[in-house]
Order: C-alpha cells, then sequence, then structure tokens
C-alpha cells in the first residue's frame, strides 16, 4: 500500500460565471521515501491538486476523488479534527512565497513551537531545544539569535529555511514542496533544494516537488509527473521521461531547457498560454500549441491508453517503445503519425540529452 | 520604543499650537458678544461697557490676548469662566469624568459588538449572516444621532418603561465624589442599588453613542478579515493543522487587529463630538452640555479652554493608538 493514494482527483471552483475545472482526474501514487514531481506550466493545476490533498483550499473548491488516502486512511471521510491531526503531523508542505507564508506577528520560535505543540507537544522547554535543533538542521545560523526574529528580519531564504524547519518539526511522512525555490535568488535556489533533498535522505520521508523548471526535475526526483491545463498529461520515471517523452507538451518543455538548446540562437518556447475557463479548445487542451496538432486532435478529447505505462494523454504519443520494435501501429484513428504534421526530425530533441543529469 | 515616544511627542506640538489658534480664534469669529449677552434685554450704557470690556481684557489687541492664553494655558490655567467665575480648568474637570464614563461605555459596547459581528460576516462571507451585519451596520452609521436617540427613548424609556430618560443616577442615592465615575464610585460606596441605577442610566446613552463607532469597527473589523484571510501565512497557519478557531482567533485576528486599532482611536475623536448631542438628549451632566451652554453665552474662556482640553485628550488618545499599533505590530517595532 503506498503512503498516498490518489485516484481520480478533481477540483472544481464556484465562479461567478459558473463552475470551473482546474484539476481534471489526477492520479498519484507515492510510496514512502520516494521523491516525486510535478511539472508544468502556471495554471497546470499542479498547486491545486496538492493544495486539494491537503485540504487548503478556499470554500468555492469542490473536490471530488475517487480515492484520496494517505498511509490507507480516506482523507474524504476524516472528520476535520482527525484529519487536522495528519495535516502538518504527518504530511506537510511549504510554499512558493516564503516571505509571505510566514505570520509578521509572531516570531520565528512562536510558530515553530506552535506546530510542535499541535503535533507532538512536550514541555515548553523540549520543544524550545526542539526548535533550536530544528533551526540548526535547515542551516540557519546562530539558532538561538533567529529564534526570536520575526519575519520581516529575515531574507527570503532564511524564511524558506524556517518554512522548512517548521514543515519537518513533526516528522512528516511525506512533504509537498510547492515551488519551494521560485521566488528566490538563484544562488539559493541550489541550496534550498540540497537542503530539501538531504533532509528527505536524512528522514526518509517522501517528497513531492511541484515545479516549472525542468531542470530541478532532473536534479531531484526519481519520478515525474507533467500536467497540463488541469489534465495529467504523463507519468514517467525522470531518465525515461528525459531520454523519451511520451507527450508532445513534455517534450516542448524539455527542448526549452537551455542545455538542450545546444547551438541554436533561440531557446525554443511554447506559443500560447495555458488556456484558463474562458478559452477552453475542443478536443486536446493542448492541441492550439502543439506542433504535431491533426484535425483530429481538435475536434475528440484523448485517452490514455490501457497499456500505456507512461499514462499518455495524446493520440499520437512520442517516442513509443513498441515503434521501436514494431512498424506503428498504436494509431487507432487512421492519422498515421508520419502524415505530415509531425517532422521526422521531432524526435532528434533527444540529441542534447547527455547535457542534463537525470 | 524610547526613540518612537519622542518623536510622536514632537510631532504633538505644532499640531497643539494649532488647535490654540483654532479655538481662540474659532468662538470670537461667531457673532455675539458675551458682554452684551450677560446684559440681557436690560441692555447697558456705554461707560459701563466700556469698563467691563476692560475688564475682562477683551479692549486689548487680540494677539496680546491670544498670548495671554497660550501662557496661561502652559501654566495649566485657562481663566475663568465669564458666567460662573469659577476656574474653566475646575469646570471642566469636574465634568470630565461624566463624559469619559459615557465615552468608555459607548467605545466597549462598540467593541464588544463590533469586533465579533466584524469577524463572523468576515467568516460567513456572502451568506445571509454577512449581508444581515452589513445592513444593519450601514443602517446604524447612517442614523443621525438625536433622532437614534429619540427614538430609543420613546421605545425603551416612554414606552416599555425599561431605562430612564434622563441623568446619571435616580435622585434617591448620594455617592461621595472619588472618581467621578459614578459606576465606580458607587461601587466604593458599597451601594449595589446605586451600582446598578447608575448601569440603568447609562445603557441607553452608551448604545445611542456608540452606535457610529460600532457600526466603523464592524465594517473595518470584516474588511479587514477578509483582506488577511486571503494572505499566505493563514493558508500555513492551516497547513500545520490548527483548529479553525485558532487560525481565525490567533493567526487571522491578530493582524487584522492592526488596523482596526487605528479605526477605533480615529472613533475617540468622533466620540467626544458625539457626545455633545447625546448628552443633550439625555440631560447628561457632561462636557459636552457644558460646552453646548458656554457655546451660547459666548462665554470665551470657557469655550477655548473646553476645546484644546478636549483636543489634548484626542490627540494623547491617537499617541496611546500610535504606541499600541507598535505592541501589536513588530514592524513597526523594529
Amino acid at each position: 500500500m503506498a503512503l498516498l493514494e490518489i485516484e481520480g482527483l478533481s477540483v472544481r471552483f464556484q465562479t461567478s460565471s459558473g463552475l470551473f475545472t482546474a484539476v481534471e482526474d489526477v492520479d498519484i501514487s507515492v510510496d514512502r521515501g520516494e521523491v516525486w514531481s510535478i511539472v508544468g506550466e502556471s495554471g497546470s493545476g499542479k498547486s491545486v491538486s496538492m493544495l486539494a490533498t491537503m485540504g487548503l483550499l478556499p470554500w468555492t473548491a469542490q473536490v471530488t476523488a475517487d480515492r484520496l488516502e494517505f498511509d490507507g486512511q480516506d482523507l474524504q471521510r476524516l472528520s476535520s479534527r482527525q484529519r487536522r491531526r495528519i495535516v502538518g503531523g504527518e504530511m506537510s508542505m511549504i510554499f512558493q512565497e516564503p516571505m509571505s507564508s510566514l505570520n509578521p506577528c509572531f516570531t520565528v520560535g512562536t510558530q515553530i513551537d506552535e506546530m510542535i505543540k499541535q503535533h507532538k507537544g512536550g514541555s515548553r522547554k523540549e520543544r524550545h531545544e526542539r526548535a533550536l535543533d530544528l533551526l540548526a538542521q535547515v542551516g540557519i545560523p546562530d539558532p538561538a539569535r533567529r529564534i526570536k526574529a520575526f519575519p520581516h528580519q529575515l531574507s527570503g531564504g532564511m524564511s524558506q529555511r524556517v518554512m522548512i524547519a517548521m514543515a519537518i518539526s513533526c516528522d512528516p511522512r511525506l512533504l509537498i514542496a510547492d515551488e519551494p525555490t521560485t521566488a528566490l535568488d538563484v544562488t539559493i535556489q541550489a541550496q534550498i533544494l540540497e537542503l530539501l533533498l538531504k533532509l528527505q535522505e536524512e528522514k526518509g520521508m517522501a517528497l513531492i516537488l511541484i515545479t516549472h523548471d525542468m531542470g530541478v526535475v532532473a536534479e531531484t526526483a526519481k519520478h515525474v509527473i507533467v500536467q497540463y491545463a488541469g489534465r495529467q498529461v504523463e507519468k514517467q520515471e525522470v531518465k525515461s521521461l528525459f531520454a523519451n517523452p511520451r507527450h508532445p507538451y513534455t517534450e516542448a518543455l524539455l527542448s526549452a531547457l537551455p542545455e538542450r538548446a545546444g547551438d541554436q540562437d533561440r531557446l525554443p518556447t511554447i506559443p500560447g498560454v495555458v488556456p484558463g475557463q474562458h478559452d477552453r479548445p475542443t478536443g486536446c487542451l493542448f492541441n492550439p500549441r502543439c506542433r504535431y496538432v491533426t484535425d483530429h486532435c481538435r475536434e475528440v478529447e484523448p485517452v490514455v491508453a490501457p497499456d500505456d505505462p507512461a499514462r499518455t494523454l495524446c493520440h499520437y504519443p512520442l517516442n513509443d517503445p513498441a515503434e521501436a520494435l514494431a512498424t506503428p501501429s498504436h494509431d487507432v484513428s487512421g492519422h498515421p503519425p508520419s502524415d505530415g504534421q509531425r517532422p521526422p526530425e521531432a524526435n532528434d530533441v533527444n540529441r542534447g540529452n547527455r547535457e542534463v543529469r537525470p | 520604543m524610547f526613540r518612537f515616544l519622542l518623536v510622536k511627542l514632537a510631532q504633538l506640538v505644532p499640531t497643539f499650537i494649532g488647535v490654540t489658534i483654532v479655538a481662540f480664534a474659532f468662538i470670537r469669529l461667531l457673532p455675539g458678544d458675551p458682554i452684551l449677552l450677560m446684559a440681557g434685554e436690560r441692555g447697558l450704557s456705554a461707560e459701563r461697557y466700556a469698563q467691563l470690556q476692560s475688564q475682562f481684557g477683551f479692549d486689548r489687541p487680540l494677539i496680546v490676548q491670544y498670548w495671554d492664553f497660550l501662557t496661561g494655558l502652559l501654566h495649566g490655567d485657562l481663566g475663568n469662566s465669564l458666567v460662573t467665575h469659577s476656574p474653566v480648568m475646575n469646570e471642566f474637570m469636574s465634568r470630565f469624568p461624566a463624559t469619559m464614563e459615557l465615552s468608555i461605555f459607548a467605545l466597549a459596547f462598540a467593541v464588544i459588538i463590533g469586533l465579533p459581528a466584524g469577524v463572523i460576516a468576515a467568516i460567513r462571507r456572502g451568506k445571509t449572516l454577512d449581508h444581515t451585519i452589513v445592513g444593519i451596520s450601514l443602517t446604524g452609521y447612517s442614523m443621525p444621532i438625536f433622532w437614534w436617540g429619540l427614538l430609543l427613548i420613546m421605545l425603551f424609556s416612554s414606552t416599555l418603561g425599561w431605562t430612564p430618560v434622563s441623568g446619571r443616577i435616580s435622585f434617591m442615592y448620594f455617592i461621595d465624589d472619588v472618581t467621578g465615575f459614578m459606576t465606580i464610585d458607587s461601587l466604593i460606596a458599597g451601594d449595589w442599588g446605586a451600582f446598578l441605577s447608575a448601569l440603568h442610566h447609562l445603557v441607553l446613552p452608551a448604545i445611542v453613542l456608540g452606535t457610529i463607532p460600532l457600526a466603523v469597527i464592524a465594517r473595518q473589523t470584516r474588511s479587514s478579515m477578509l483582506e488577511v484571510l486571503g494572505e499566505d501565512y493563514v493558508r500555513t497557519a492551516r497547513a500545520k493543522g490548527l483548529s479553525s478557531f485558532r487560525v481565525i482567533m490567533v493567526h487571522t485576528l491578530r493582524n487584522a487587529l492592526i488596523s482596526v486599532i487605528t479605526v477605533i482611536g480615529l472613533q475617540v475623536g468622533l466620540l467626544l463630538a458625539g457626545a455633545i448631542l447625546t448628552e443633550t438628549i439625555f440631560s447628561w451632566p457632561g462636557i459636552g452640555k457644558w460646552m453646548i451652554d458656554a457655546i451660547s453665552r459666548r462665554d470665551y474662556p470657557s469655550v477655548q479652554g473646553g476645546l484644546v482640553l478636549i483636543a489634548f485628550i484626542v490627540m494623547i488618545v491617537n499617541l496611546l493608538v500610535d504606541l499600541a499599533y507598535g505592541v501589536i505590530n513588530p514592524r513597526i517595532r523594529h
């Protein structure tokens, strides 16, 4: 039994102009000690699906799931009191904006102490010592002085370290990091990622890293989920994802990596933006931005092929492992993959693969 | 913190000088002459008029009169009332506790009802309860004090007979004046009947005076809470697995209070202004009623002295609010 088991998770928001589906049909299964990454552009529903798991969405959100289990406990059936025991204690989360994620009215120590008191208890002295120890663990110099600091006296990197100290304070079995380095300086980003991975390894906790940076994915995760416009479009191990991306969106994200652009003058980009509530295309959601789009893609919504280990949500997945062995036969709609829409050199994108360390 | 206090005090000096000029000029700009008003319908001869003018010092140049007022003020001497001939300071101080008692109860009423109402409206945003609270507070805010006071007197005093119409305490009780607060003095005297009677007399005026501050506080609390509820750190608090009660009362309200406290401080000025009307309606023997009488008699020393003292109190309260702001908001303190 996996630690976190999510099947068919959907999140809809009640808006003034009707129901907006932010996340649809997301499946994740995270085992103990595993590192997962969820990748996608802004608006692809990465954070929303994890906030739904934590139960942190505003009341306008309607969360439904076929299965939403943590360690065998059905999160949808738990009372709010039982769920609060898991949230923060067993499963904790850090956020994108460390500076605004800490309460400006309370000292760092108070905020860490509150978390320990809630889930672990212990005497005031024990909790204080634990807080000092945690601050040292996350690499904050002079913890005895910093514990009395208010959030506005800390830099962004320090604030994120405090957030991490708080998140791991009750020895969670799962840590969700929602773009933990996006708001930080580039020099600090690597340090924070290193710290997260170090703690993950030391404590043997599972880690879900939400990011839009394929470079971060390559350096951290073992398993990757690619999300687009609220749908999960691909799920693979990081090595095979970088070697053989199945979804055109994944491929486009990978080719936008500077390391992969090779000698090209300009970095490849994906034209357009993720569709919002009002500009949802028919058929495949990615079709307006896809370089391989066909009329079939514009009309018919794709489904995941039952035998596809990468769970690709595409009519014409790339790099079919079967393709290497046999003639292309996966195309059920009668559109041959090389009908002129797909340039034959598309797979050449993999030539830069060696420059990224998955 | 000490430096913060000194800076704030220094900022008060120019404001205070401005207030003395306004208070001094204001009453003299009003048409009417205190000496002619004193003489009334009998009238008086030109010689007698000139004699009285020089007796009160009104014949000297205005700048000299202002200088006298200012130097007297710095010595704590506001001159004598033209009507009662007793020192303005004594007149003010003997009435001020009544106004202060009324204002404190009114403000307490406004905060005790307004703060929770604002919090509840924010939590129940968009629901019926929210619309009800917002609607009622808008009505309260728009209600003229004299009209509202009369309506309440008609209902509770005349029709239902629940509360007395006017005064601070029933004439059955004689309470020694220790603090000037009828409620506290009656407790010091150990007279429960007097205490209840004093409370009984306070209820209606306090509600009338507190209505507008209540509406302002409720609306400010609601909007401030809504703003803070959307902050990232509130999400962090929920991610810690804290109870909703703790998330709202500790993490949200604490931050929302920063702007609410500013608004409460500003209400104190309005409260003293509103007290003038409320005291007139309920014949409450405080400075409001005293100021109205002084203005109608053109009692120059009483009016200018009273204005300066009221302004001084408002400034001190605002200073205290600034200090409280520093205590509650660490970003100001450091």
